[in-house]
């Protein structure tokens, strides 16, 4: 920054909102490049197997879109709660709830409910996610307490609601005491679409559920860009003071923000328990609740914007167990990736409302608390 | 003959969008009261910000004392003795008074010391304060003492107020001058900065006009008439309202007994407030900001909840609906602060029309109607003459005055039956001033009842039918504008008729 | 079943001490006017740092250095993204936990299962370590005497200091303290990296006095319970040390309940802390005055030293 200044743009920079981001996964990757070198791995080599390798393959694209498909529907809750300013940092916690719920009727449900077993579940896991949503929708709107804090110590609390679980009452009898439940039977998962007769599919784990996410984009673009409640949310969120001298109620935005985020969440815990899992275990999730929070943000909380992002977080996934196996990396490196994204991403951020300019020659004297006896002409601006 | 004690030549100053000073030359002698006189936008707060060292110009020479000199920063400015009373006070609420000025001081003495000499000073210019007392509890005019009273302590030898009776009973601005007068024959040079005529008459020896980041020109402000100066000013004759005949119809609002707690550590509750606002007519409720204006506003704006029957709405009681319900009604409100409460900074105007004006069918089914949104706030614009580049354009990006246009514009254009301004004016230039004030008159005379809530007294008494003060969250007795005079006015806002209420019960 | 206060008392200390020093770094960031939600991720790379450093045959003054600066290092990123680049405190906060525990557990992976080859004993204080009750509070061991230090030094930086006082105000309105010509980024940072080092002394810890090991994500949310406190001692160096106390106990008193085998699942009893945080969140901020009137008036608001 020596030598620089920031200055206030007069109004955000359109193409700077595009370009940031762009600007943020470059400095990654760079970064990357730098962070394999100093683990004594070829560059371009570790790059090739973390970035390429793992989309090179049907399977690999299909396995893509299988991690994508629960981030862009998590981020897409998380992008409406965060344009109304809530901070739901819980959808992990309330993704588990939707998970539980829906494993409640499979496990329980099973021989009796046939062919409605699926939707049922479908149903229960977004009431499962809203239900524990709810509990710090009702904190912050109620008793005004932080949703943030509240809603992560609920996470902690809906991990351990799970353990008690599967350790508990839940446990397959015949697992040995592992801690998971009975696979689910056909009525409780959603069918493969290579079953649906789709060829290009055939042996991958691609499943029905991705379904609910194609529909789910477009229903949140026209929610946050055409509905009058979505404009409620924004403007709750950028100038509270407004929303209430407009008439928008505060405690109505929390309620929907987080509703809305702990359905989609609840949502995508159904589709992994219903989907590639196949039952309830106490591991089940790598956090893709957490992750999320980096797909709204990556996205600008731009509804279009949150596949792209939910995208590249899941060739990040991929990436970290590509490297792997193949190169005897840990795979928590792309959680490394994760976090170094997001901190360029805020840092190129600052570039949509100020602009970078030469330092003001008269600045330098700025830190001296005496005054200086300056040249007469010599402070025009550069 | 000895060089003036601070002379600027040319200092230049631009911001991302505007240029805000074009070469302004100054000089200011010891011993003397100046004015830098200028509407709001002219460049003022910017100039006074750069002899302070708050602002670096971009251009231009200042010299202290026939020495050029960069002045880095406010503890440089200090450092050659030019101290400046903000207009928005620089104190720190919830910290002691002792405090405050040992934050301003970089010298080590320990805050006790400090208190006594603070005594000291303070007694010996008339200006009593107690050191130990938190600032959220002090009084405006209290507030400017404890401000005035930390530049002194630095035996300034150049003195800057930028606006500083805005805020101040008539009786205080009496006082103020006299204290300013006394350190001006001590040899104290005062920069007095204001775009109030009158006082700079009675005031100042000098005078330099800006308008548009330039220098007008200068003038002895006693031997020149009220509009000679404001022609300087606002480069054409003053802006005149016209009064229309008044036709007085039913009580279309009525507050009786409204009582509402404080809003939050720092603000005033509203005890036993009554008034009634006929259709056709104008109330104003003058006061000094923070006596309950921003608690009433909320009471009347519906986003604070009050017993239903003490805000009536015609014959509707409305003190328990929120503010939509009370929008519904036929109320319409202007609020004080523009940006982030009367419009979204970063939305578009067309954004901002549909934030109050969504019940003119702009919304469908839950659905925005986007051209039906569009074409009313390109309607505002037209019909106000708002400057912008259209109803694409962010709030932000608006001048004070033709924002403040643009939402009075979306406000009336829903045909209200009762509208509220708060500080209509306030930080607008002359002409969108004249203009708004204009529209309120017209709007009264076509059957509509206004309440117009303001600390300008002079505003009040241009626009309004009668006239009441709200002083410590008690409202005075009322007076017919032509019946009453400002010295009447600012006894009750000193509170001076609630001890005399007490007298009578 | 006997209830024995003493050793109750001194388990519910042992986790205390590491909420108080995380929350009094916070406190100090807080009133200064930024509200780092990393700690969680600052106390993670702490921790490890402590631990490398100790495995690699460092002292332990040299391993706990390791760890303060560690945690510095995380809150300079912190301040440098939200005091000179202007981005969100939340957010970047979040992202710094993120990247905290990434890193953590990226680096870590070679060392866990191994015992630290040196850890922070306690150091009885003669006499009063065996009174009963609160002989614990004087069996501590060094980091646990430095943190009841700083729960008196913070409290006299910020109210008897002159640096605490430009700290308070620059937390109350920067514009205005800028305005006075004090140096508001210069204390922002300063505060800052103090909770940063501070969140690396109580992540150092947790991985060489109190589990005496490194494993991914040892602090469990602490740093989070932490944050709490804060709000919870409505931003009062004193009301920190009992708020950390209470919270302390809550945990000890779930493990207390899980070793004598009450009837209620271990799982219960190990979401105590997360469910009493929750209650004390939800009491404090109810009352909204109150908190409005302790809080740092310009807490989490960006503030642009340019304009």
């Amino acid at each position: 920054m020596m030598g620089f200044e920031l200055v206030r743009r007069a109004a955000p920079s359109r193409r700077m909102q595009v370009l940031a981001p762009l600007q943020a996964v470059l400095l990654t990757l760079m970064a990357g490049l730098g962070l394999f070198a100093l683990l004594g791995q070829n560059p371009m080599h570790a790059f090739h197997e973390f970035f390429i390798a793992p989309l090179s393959t049907a399977n690999g694209v299909s396995e893509l879109l299988l991690k994508a498909s629960p981030l862009c529907l998590i981020g897409l809750g998380l992008a409406i709660a965060y344009r109304a300013n809530v901070w739901n940092i819980g959808a992990e916690g309330q993704m588990y709830m939707g998970g539980v719920f829906a494993t409640g009727l499979a496990i329980h449900f099973q021989e009796s409910w046939g062919a409605f077993l699926l939707p049922a579940m479908i149903v229960a896991g977004m009431a499962g996610g809203m239900l524990w949503a709810s509990l710090t929708a009702l904190c912050r709107a109620r008793f005004h307490a932080s949703e943030i804090l509240v809603s992560l110590m609920l996470t902690y609390v809906a991990n351990l609601v799970v353990k008690y679980l599967v350790f508990g009452p839940w446990q397959d009898p015949q697992a040995n005491n592992f801690p998971l439940t009975v696979e689910f039977q056909d009525n409780a998962l959603f069918p493969l679409l290579a079953a649906l007769g789709w060829e290009w599919f055939e042996g991958t784990r691609l499943n029905l559920s991705i379904v609910i996410t194609l529909v789910a984009i477009p229903l949140a673009w026209f929610f946050c860009q055409r509905t009058f409640a979505g404009f409620q949310l924004a403007v709750a969120g950028v100038a509270p003071a407004a929303a209430r001298y407009a008439g928008f109620s505060a405690s109505r935005a929390i309620w929907m923000a987080m509703l809305a985020s702990g359905g989609a969440a609840g949502l995508a815990g159904v589709s992994e328990v219903a989907g590639p899992i196949g039952q309830l275990n106490d591991r089940w999730t790598p956090e893709y609740g957490f992750t999320a929070i980096i797909v709204a943000t990556l996205a600008r909380l731009n509804p279009l914007a949150v596949p792209v992002a939910a995208l590249l977080m899941a060739l990040l996934y991929l990436g970290g167990e590509s490297v792997q196996i193949g190169l005897q990396l840990p795979k928590s490196i792309s959680q490394v990736f994760q976090g170094l994204l997001l901190m360029f991403l805020l840092g190129s951020e600052v570039l949509v409302r100020f602009r970078l300019r030469r330092r003001h020659p008269t600045a330098h004297a700025a830190p001296s608390a005496s005054v200086s006896v300056a040249t007469a002409a010599g402070e025009k601006a550069a | 003959m000895t060089p003036p004690l601070l002379r600027l030549a040319g200092i230049t100053k631009s911001y991302a969008t505007v240029q805000a000073l074009a070469g302004v030359d100054l000089d200011v002698r010891a011993g003397e009261i100046h004015a830098v006189l200028g509407e709001n936008g002219a460049g003022k707060s910017t100039l006074m910000k750069s002899i302070f060292g708050a602002v670096q110009p971009d251009g231009g020479v200042i010299e202290w004392e026939g020495r050029p000199i960069t002045i880095a920063s406010p503890v440089a400015a200090r450092s050659c003795g030019i101290a400046m009373v903000f207009q928005h006070f620089a104190l720190f609420e919830s910290m002691t008074v002792v405090e405050n000025v040992a934050l301003a001081l970089g010298e080590r003495s320990s805050l006790s010391v400090l208190a006594s000499r603070l005594t000291e000073v303070s007694s010996r210019y008339g200006l009593a304060i107690n050191p130990g007392q938190s600032v959220h509890r002090l009084s405006v005019g209290e507030r400017q003492r404890v401000e005035i009273v930390r530049c002194l302590l630095q035996s300034p030898r150049l003195l800057i107020m930028d606006e500083p009776t805005s805020v101040l009973t008539p009786q205080a601005i009496d006082q103020l001058f006299e204290t300013l007068r006394r350190l001006a024959a001590e040899g104290t040079a005062i920069l007095y900065v204001s775009h109030k005529l009158d006082e700079i008459r009675r005031l100042c020896d000098r005078a330099t006009i800006i308008r548009q980041g330039r220098v007008v020109g200068t003038a002895d402000p006693r031997q020149e008439t009220a509009s000679r100066l404001a022609e300087l000013m606002i480069g054409h004759s003053f802006p005149q309202t016209e009064r229309r005949a008044k036709r007085e119809g039913a009580i279309a609002l009525e507050v009786a007994g409204l009582d509402v707690p404080a809003d939050g550590p720092f603000g005033t509750a509203l005890r036993d407030i009554s008034f009634r606002v006929r259709a056709g007519e104008v109330l104003g409720i003058a006061g000094i900001s923070g006596n309950g204006q921003s608690e009433l506003l909320a009471a009347l704006l519906g986003s604070t909840a009050s017993a239903a029957h003490s805000v009536m709405l015609g014959d509707r009681p409305v003190g328990a609906l929120g503010a939509a319900a009370r929008r519904g009604l036929g109320l319409a409100l202007v609020p004080e602060e523009r940006l982030g409460v009367g419009a979204v900074p970063e939305m578009s105007l067309a954004q901002n029309a549909l934030l109050t004006a969504y019940g003119q069918g702009l919304v469908q089914r839950g659905v925005v109607a986007m051209k039906r949104t569009w074409a009313y706030a390109e309607r505002c614009i037209a019909d106000y003459s708002v400057r912008a580049s259209g109803a694409g354009a962010p709030a932000a990006s608006l001048s004070g005055g033709n924002l403040q246009k643009f939402i009075v514009a979306r406000e009336i254009a829903q045909g209200p039956r009762v509208l509220v301004l708060a500080q209509p004016t306030w930080g607008v230039d002359v002409a969108a001033t004249a203009f708004i004030r204009q529209r309120v008159i017209d709007l009264a005379a076509n059957g509509v009842a206004v309440l117009v809530i303001s600390d300008d007294l002079a505003e009040i008494l241009e626009i309004c039918d009668r006239v009441a003060v709200l002083a410590s969250g008690r409202l005075s007795p009322e007076r017919d504008v032509h019946a009453t005079h400002a010295a009447e006015i600012g006894r009750w806002m000193a509170g001076v008729f609630i001890d005399a209420e007490v007298v009578a019960a | 079943m006997t209830l024995s206060v003493t050793p109750l008392v001194a388990s519910a200390i042992a986790a205390a001490i590491p909420l108080l020093i995380a929350a009094l770094g916070e406190l100090v960031t807080e009133r200064a006017g930024l509200l780092n939600l990393g700690l969680e991720g600052m106390m993670l790379m702490g921790a490890l740092a402590a631990f490398v450093a100790i495995t690699h045959g460092a002292s332990l003054p040299w391993a706990l250095l390791a760890g303060m600066l560690a945690g510095a290092a995380g809150a300079l990123v912190f301040g440098f993204l939200t005091i000179t680049l202007q981005a969100s405190q939340v957010a970047t906060g979040l992202s710094l936990t993120i990247l905290g525990a990434g890193i953590s557990s990226f680096l870590g992976r070679d060392y866990v299962g191994y015992r630290a080859p040196a850890t922070f004993e306690t150091l009885p204080i003669p006499g009063l370590a065996d009174l009963p009750v609160v002989g614990p509070l004087f069996d501590l061991n060094v980091l646990g005497y430095a943190a009841l230090l700083a729960v008196v030094g913070v409290w006299y930086f910020l109210q008897r200091s002159r640096l605490g006082l430009h700290l308070r105000s620059v937390g109350e309105s920067p514009a205005v303290a800028r305005s006075l010509g004090l140096r508001v980024n210069r204390i922002r940072y300063g505060a800052v990296l103090f909770g940063g080092a501070m969140a690396g002394m109580a992540g150092t810890y947790y991985a060489l006095a109190q589990l005496k090991m490194w494993q991914e994500g040892l602090t469990s949310g602490n740093g989070w319970i932490a944050l709490a406190l804060v709000v919870f001692a409505t931003w009062r160096p004193g009301r920190v040390a009992i708020g950390a106390l209470l919270f302390g106990g809550v945990t000890a008193l779930g493990l207390w309940l899980q070793t004598v085998g009450v009837g209620v699942s271990t799982f219960a009893l190990a979401s105590l802390p997360y469910l009493a945080t929750i209650v004390v969140l939800v009491s404090i901020s109810a009352d909204q005055q109150a908190l409005r009137r302790h809080a740092p008036a310009a807490l989490g608001k960006p503030f642009f030293d340019g304009d």
